[in-house]
């Protein structure tokens, strides 16, 4: 699972009001290399929750992105976009869970595949 | 990519061995994906470059058509296990990077905008009615861009009028209508193979309206 995927998925137990973001418990981390693509991460710079993603990344032992949102001028740095390519789209949980912030109640990731299914009494 | 090629490339991809009928697991066959896909990307550039989801996945024919035509990355979601396992055998045959995501598409909750198009054959509604229109819901709430999707050609007017009445579309196009091959999957079928007339529709949600957060 990519920090991307994580980036959008929320806790969906009825009852739960603030299911975002996940927390992240890390059993394994894999990293597999992707197409640098600037025009892309520039797009998703404006889209992404950024303190879920740096977070997120220091769950996954990654903490070269800034604590603090940066300022929109930063996507002019090469620099800067590789660190965000790097934890956006390279790192993988690949076994694991995430873990609703309101109830502490773990999905888990398996082969790299989280599993938000509920159970009966969830939905 | 040519759509011949993609046609092609889509025959060779593993189908269900064993559908489960609850989850009406039709796949979706190379012809009617390969045409989806192609219409999204050569008539309104809605896939590459792009973030697409395939909702209700299955074997992953859609997603991994997404992927040959140059999305940037696709999420594909899926409440079966073994849907995803499939799905992900068939991505690696292709050599394609396709992102699972194991959930029933019904209770989704989903944070901004960064998917652009979701692509999806939704159950028809047959078994479970009004199956295809939860999905269609969901669509309209994660797309950002448009969404691509099959329905029956005979519950044409109902889609058009949920969708922009209720899901939040504020365009709602049938842009052609198909025919949709099912095979004898189900001991419950009678003939041989059947073909239902099916719409391939393109919504667009209204832009900057409530996210589904």
């Amino acid at each position: 699972m990519r920090l991307l995927t994580h980036n959008m998925l929320s806790s969906n137990i009825k009852g739960v009001t603030n299911g975002f973001p996940l927390l992240i418990e890390v059993e394994k981390v894999i990293e597999k290399p992707v197409d640098f693509n600037p025009d892309f991460l520039k797009n998703m710079f404006l889209k992404v929750d950024w303190k879920a993603l740096v977070d997120a990344s220091r769950s996954l032992g990654y903490a070269d992105l800034p604590e603090e949102t940066p300022e929109s001028s930063v996507i002019d740095s090469d620099d800067f976009l590789r660190k965000f390519h790097h934890a956006l789209l390279e790192l993988h949980l690949e076994e694991g869970a995430l873990v609703c912030p309101e109830t502490e109640r773990k999905f888990p990731v398996t082969k790299g595949i989280p599993n938000m299914l509920l159970h009966e009494d969830e939905v | 990519m040519k759509l011949k090629q993609l046609e092609s490339l889509l025959g060779d991809l593993q189908q269900f061995s064993n559908p489960k009928i609850e989850l009406e697991q039709y796949p979706t066959g190379p012809h009617i994906a390969s045409r989806l896909l192609y219409t999204a990307e050569n008539s309104f550039g809605d896939v590459s470059n792009k973030v697409v989801a395939d909702f209700g996945c299955g074997c992953g024919t859609l997603g991994a058509a997404a992927a040959l035509l140059g999305a940037e990355q696709v999420l594909a979601f899926d409440i079966d296990t073994e849907s995803l396992e499939l799905a992900s055998e068939n991505a690696e045959e292709l050599e394609l990077d396709i992102n699972f995501v194991q959930c029933d598409i019904r209770n989704l909750v989903w944070r901004g905008q960064i998917v652009d198009t979701v692509v999806m054959n939704p159950p028809f509604g047959t078994r479970k009615k009004g199956a295809d229109m939860d999905f269609l819901c969901v669509a309209l709430q994660v797309a950002s861009q448009a969404v691509y999707s099959l329905h029956k050609t005979s519950t044409r007017d109902h889609v058009r009028r949920a969708a922009l009445r209720d899901f939040n579309a504020s365009i709602a196009e049938v842009l052609c209508e198909l025919q949709f091959d099912v095979p004898q999957l189900y001991k419950f079928h009678k003939k041989k193979e059947v073909s239902i007339a099916v719409d391939l529709w393109r919504f667009v949600p209204k832009r900057n309206q409530g996210n589904g957060l």
